[in-house]
């Protein structure tokens, strides 16, 4: 209610305060903004012109901290001030790097590009329309100064905007100007530095669709890891449960009894005896069950071409492996990697009627790249109840991407990128 | 028998040392790292080497490959594999020399302390002894590209499981509670229904069985 009446009945004086803050902020930032920038600018270029000498290799990464941390001042008034979030899209570097690291993965980093194109259009386009925040309101002011008397003092002649001040009269019209430049600063000037900030904005925060459409992925793609991960967790309960659990305490029972029948009873505790070394080996079966769903035992031995191949070798039918990678990828790579591919296999299985399949797995480009081909019948689909669903969403997780082609009548062909490196 | 034992879990290596010295073996050493069964290994020289998978310090399959190793340098060098979980891939490593004296077990397997200590004497004597599971996986595998395993009876079917793991015919007989000369009978069929050569050393009939169980892949 407060509020409402306070929006509707926005009072002269309220404006009045905003237009002088905003002409003090404008102020601010043209004076103190452009000496930082236009040093940062030369800084800049020197440091990375000395880069073929050696100097700036010790100097890049000083020099181009200081220009960040001058983005980032600009940033935190961006949001203050005129409420434009500029995002920080910095790159990380590793804290134990060495000068040559820090300065060609500072370099190497577009973010700093983007800041280096910035400082010359802060200097010159970001600078007119912070001037203009305060000089247009200190013009105005300066039309009803000249009226009260200033007129005396000024040069013979002065022009005051298109009014020729030359006595009380003109200076009187300097004044009707004045207070229309007055009106207009009213509602120009906090228009002048969200403009300013807008400009700092699309230079310095680069593409914002395309990281609102990144948010919104990643957004997406942690839903499904989170909800996928904690289905597994409930299914894994579900079988210790069920499973090795009940069988330990079936066995602790059988001790028990062993224990008491012992003396009286030698032949039914050796019986009693068998039962619970069976429970125990179907205790470990089920565990070792239960661990290839978590975690293959091959894959964190021998990695993930193995892992396949030892997949390989337990499916009915033929498959063909080849592995061209030199190096390990992450375990969370290599475990959705590996389970991405098992769905495939499992689903070439049960639904293509294949004789054959066929394998390929290498690494090019900054991509774990997985090729999955079956001669079966073909007809398979991303959609509503496929296993391939699955596969897409456990990749997404990772920014993989996976590509069906499966025309009628087959072949089909399954390719899988992750994006990751090797070590 | 000289063995040397290399399990990082101290309880399954306390309880294989009991095991192992209550039927007879010496233990030459018993280890817990790669790095200490290669060397054990090569200046032991041990008439048996037992040794688990999955080893430190990379606690990967360090041990496998320690085993391995030995063998190329000491070729036929009895190596007795134990792990949580057994795989094609490993089995076929192992065999790939075609020299014998290999076992690959699940660890469970040392439940049935008897079975086990046979196992690992027929390794020693440079048979083989090769999981259950791996012989089944082998089996199903086979069974759905092969004719000639088709036209096998459901009992040589059994027999020649039991062969494949590295079980004599007397083995075999006691096992399956028949005479060891209808055994002989048995595997004289199965290898003229697979059309393999008869041999009369068990250890290359075990090896020949195998071989063809893996073959085209």
């Amino acid at each position: 209610m407060d509020i409402e009446t306070k929006s509707g009945t926005a009072t002269l004086g309220t404006r009045a305060r905003d237009v002088a803050v905003a002409a003090v902020r404008g102020l601010a930032l043209a004076f103190v903004s452009l000496p930082v920038a236009v040093l940062c600018f030369c800084l800049t270029l020197v440091s990375v012109a000395l880069v073929p000498i050696g100097v700036g290799i010790v100097t890049t990464p000083w020099v181009l901290t200081g220009v960040r941390a001058f983005a980032d001042r600009r940033r935190l008034l961006a949001a203050r001030w005129g409420g434009v979030r500029i995002p920080r899209t910095y790159r990380p570097l590793p804290a134990d790097a060495n000068p040559w690291t820090r300065t060609f993965g500072m370099l190497g980093d577009p973010a700093t590009w983007r800041d280096f194109r910035w400082l010359p259009v802060d200097m010159t386009a970001g600078f007119v329309t912070a001037v203009l925040t305060f000089a247009l309101p200190l013009y105005a002011v300066e039309g009803f100064a000249i009226a009260l008397g200033l007129w005396r003092a000024l040069p013979d002649g002065y022009w005051y905007g298109f009014v020729h001040v030359t006595g009380q009269l003109s200076a009187l019209f300097a004044a009707v100007l004045g207070a229309v430049l007055l009106v207009c600063s009213l509602g120009l000037t906090p228009l002048l530095l969200r403009a300013h900030f807008a400009l700092t904005g699309a230079v310095l925060g680069g593409g914002q669709e395309e990281l609102a459409e990144r948010v919104r992925v990643l957004t997406e793609t942690r839903r499904d890891a989170v909800d996928t991960s904690a289905a597994e967790l409930r299914r894994i309960e579900r079988d210790l449960h069920d499973g090795a659990q009940a069988r330990l305490v079936a066995m602790g029972m059988d001790l028990g009894t062993i224990e008491a029948l012992l003396e009286k009873n030698p032949a039914k505790a050796k019986e009693l005896l068998a039962q619970a070394r069976q429970s125990s080996a179907d205790a470990l079966t089920e565990l070792r069950d239960l661990v290839r769903g978590i975690h293959p035992p091959v894959l964190a031995e021998r990695g993930l071409g193995d892992a396949v191949r030892a997949l390989a070798l337990r499916l009915p039918l033929a498959v063909e492996v080849n592995v061209d990678l030199p190096g390990r990828a992450d375990a969370p790579v290599e475990s959705a990697g590996y389970f991405a591919v098992s769905e495939v296999l499992t689903n070439a299985v049960k639904h293509s009627g294949a004789d054959r399949v066929w394998v390929d797995m290498d690494h090019e480009d900054g991509r774990l790249r997985v090729t999955v081909t079956d001669d079966g019948k073909g007809g398979a689909a991303i959609g509503a109840g496929s296993g391939l669903t699955g596969v897409e969403r456990r990749l997404g997780t990772f920014d993989g991407v996976l590509a069906v082609s499966s025309p009628a009548g087959g072949p089909t062909m399954v390719t899988m990128e992750i994006p990751c490196a090797l070590s | 028998m000289r063995v040397v034992l290399a399990e990082d879990l101290f309880l399954l290596r306390d309880g294989l040392v009991r095991l192992l010295e209550a039927h007879d073996f010496e233990i030459a050493a018993a280890v817990e790292t790669g790095p200490e069964l290669s060397r054990a290994l090569a200046e032991l020289e041990p008439d048996v080497a037992v040794v688990d998978v999955r080893l430190p310090p990379t606690l990967t399959d360090e041990g496998l490959q320690c085993a391995l190793e030995a063998r190329r340098n000491r070729p036929g060098l009895p190596v007795l594999v134990l792990s949580q979980h057994v795989e094609q891939l490993y089995a076929r490593e192992l065999l790939a020399d075609g020299t014998g004296g290999v076992g690959y077990l699940l660890k469970d397997r040392v439940f049935d302390a008897e079975q086990f200590v046979d196992a690992v004497q027929r390794v020693a004597a440079g048979g083989t002894a090769m999981d259950p599971q791996v012989i089944q996986q082998l089996l199903s595998r086979r069974a759905a590209e092969d004719q000639p395993l088709e036209r096998l009876t459901p009992r040589e079917l059994e027999v020649l499981e039991l062969m494949a793991q590295g079980r004599t015919n007397a083995a075999i007989a006691a096992r399956l509670v028949v005479t060891e000369r209808a055994i002989a009978k048995h595997t004289a069929n199965i290898f003229a229904k697979l059309t393999l050569e008869v041999s009369d050393d068990d250890n290359r009939r075990v090896l020949a069985v195998l071989a063809y169980l893996d073959r085209g892949r």
